[in-house]
């Protein structure tokens, strides 16, 4: 079953002081902390087999390639996507994002034609498609959310017309924790012949995805939000469309032949794939992916939701609080402010408290103007939190009030 | 000793009776909720210093070859050291204001406050000061 001590074990930075006061990392939407298996990977990686992959004939540079394939292999599954060569690697969900917007764009978006963006889509699911829309004479359309924080369905039809060609938009938003229905916005989107990018990077360390079931077009995460290292993110894209899109960036592996005359490129998944890959950092995401994995997502979601409900229950009783997305399908993402004092503040005092929060706008200007806030105070848990944190969480906002006030 | 060192120093003893974080922050929160109000007039886009976290307004203004700066902030803490840079900065001469070496945030152990990322809208109040002072230095030279 579930034992949170055995895990707050796996997990080497948790036993930290900050300001001689126990750590209480509560940033976990921002980035997560890595298991030991994850870090011991990195170090085996570069300890016992590190070589160029792809290339050479050498004994390390095959076990180099071998894991690093495998590692897709691990992420096909995990996504559940028909085939590894759709998954493609990538610097982070941002690169995988851009990469989508620029190559997708170029081929499949014209003048004239629309994007449809939800109006709480962190920027990096914003910015790429308004690059995109500049470039190619295309339009932005925005999808709002209601005042809890929803996305409806019934808001996004009329905005479908016969220009859009891409719907953009997060399976999970990062500033209110709101899940989306991106099973239904796909099979809508779909009847109008609409392609659908999810951004996962909020999703897949909380609720089990599956990309044939979901049949989204594109789906993107990062490592580091999954308890894997920074510096590596994945696309799984649809054979069918990353066969038509031209390649994002040029380079070594990626092509087929080269001469100045032409260059012909390699098949799926190196076209998109220039240069040396991160292989060391894809081969210790698998890692983090199978550590979760042998929790169990379920479990996770599960201890999650609880951690939530019980925060909320608490910080409720804190005078002057008031609570950014209210979504019934939430994953564990509190955003809220205190009546009267700047999130920075909060923050600040937190910080010496030994509480790590996030504040500011995070990333999402558009969720802030929607609620016509500065930002928002941000905790988001993570399977290795304790309710005993959570109750840190509520003294130190306690005597921020006082001090405060 | 230089005047500008002279307030440092005296916003540093003030610190030092402050062993703890709470109560360093607790003094800041009270010098920003203590720092008189600003017109509002100077609060405009144009004085304007966009942090990422917090906002901060600064404007100055040269009164007999001295320089006044009144600014604000809509974060309390950020307001805080902003009374402590007004109350060492202001009134000084554009000379003075550029040759100033900026020591006591970093003695007070502030500085995380003041470094660019932390975006709170204070590093680059800081070079704005200075731009200020040489804008006026050229003005009253040139």
């Amino acid at each position: 079953m579930f034992d949170i001590d055995a895990i707050r074990n796996d997990f080497p930075i948790l036993r930290q002081k900050i300001y001689n006061k126990p750590l209480i990392y509560f940033d976990n939407a921002a980035t997560t902390q890595k298991p030991q298996c994850v870090i011991d990977k990195l170090v085996e990686v570069y300890t016992t087999y590190n070589a160029n992959i792809h290339r050479g004939v050498h004994y390390l540079s095959n076990k180099a390639t071998d894991e690093t394939e495998k590692a897709r292999k691990v992420v096909q599954l995990f996504l559940h996507a028909p085939y590894s060569h759709e998954i493609i690697f990538t610097r982070g969900a941002t690169e995988a994002i851009n990469l989508v917007a620029q190559s997708f764009g170029e081929k499949f978006i014209h003048r004239g034609d629309e994007i449809i963006v939800s109006e709480m889509e962190h920027h990096s699911n914003l910015v790429p498609w308004q690059l995109v829309a500049e470039r190619q004479g295309a339009r932005i359309v925005k999808w709002p959310f209601n005042q809890n924080g929803e996305l409806e369905i019934s808001v996004l039809k009329p905005l479908i017309t016969e220009k859009t060609r891409l719907i953009a938009v997060n399976h999970v938003s990062n500033s209110l924790g709101t899940i989306n229905p991106v099973k239904e916005i796909i099979d809508l989107a779909h009847q109008h012949e609409v392609a659908v990018l999810v951004d996962g990077a909020q999703a897949v360390q909380h609720i089990k995805v599956d990309v044939q079931q979901l049949g989204c077009d594109f789906y993107v995460f990062s490592g580091h939000k999954i308890y894997g290292p920074t510096g590596i993110g994945v696309v799984y894209g649809k054979e069918k469309w990353l066969n038509g899109m031209p390649p994002y960036q040029g380079g070594g592996e990626m092509i087929e032949n080269v001469s100045f005359e032409k260059t012909t490129f390699n098949q799926l998944p190196f076209k998109f794939e220039a240069g040396t890959p991160n292989y060391a950092d894809t081969i210790a995401m698998a890692e983090a992916i199978k550590y979760v994995s042998a929790i169990g997502l379920e479990n996770i979601a599960a201890y999650e939701k609880e951690l939530l409900n019980y925060a909320e229950e608490k910080l409720r009783s804190l005078p002057g609080i008031e609570f950014y997305g209210t979504a019934h399908e939430k994953t564990s993402v509190i955003s809220f402010n205190l009546h009267g004092a700047h999130p920075f503040d909060v923050g600040t005092l937190l910080d010496k408290m030994g509480i790590a929060v996030r504040t500011g706008t995070h990333c999402t200007e558009p969720v802030m103007q929607h609620f016509g806030i500065p930002g928002t105070v941000r905790a988001s848990f993570a399977f290795y939190n304790t309710k005993k944190e959570v109750d840190g969480l509520y003294l130190g906002l306690q005597k921020v009030v006082q001090m405060l006030a | 000793m230089s005047e500008i060192n002279k307030r440092q120093d005296a916003v540093v003893e003030e610190f030092s009776v402050f062993d703890d974080w709470m109560d360093k922050y607790s003094y800041l929160i009270d010098l920003g909720k203590e720092m008189p109000p600003v017109s509002e007039k100077i609060k405009s886009e144009k004085t304007l210093i966009k942090g990422c976290q917090s906002k901060v307004w600064l404007e100055a203004e040269l009164v007999d070859g001295k320089i006044q700066f009144e600014a604000d902030s809509d974060a309390i803490i950020t307001k805080g050291i902003i009374a402590l840079l007004i109350r060492v900065m202001s009134g000084l001469t554009p000379e003075e204001i550029m040759n100033a070496n900026l020591y006591f945030i970093d003695k007070i152990g502030l500085h995380e406050n003041l470094s660019p990322t932390r975006s709170n809208g204070l590093a680059a109040m800081i070079k704005q000061i200075k731009m200020y002072a040489l804008a006026y230095h050229t003005k009253m030279n040139g």
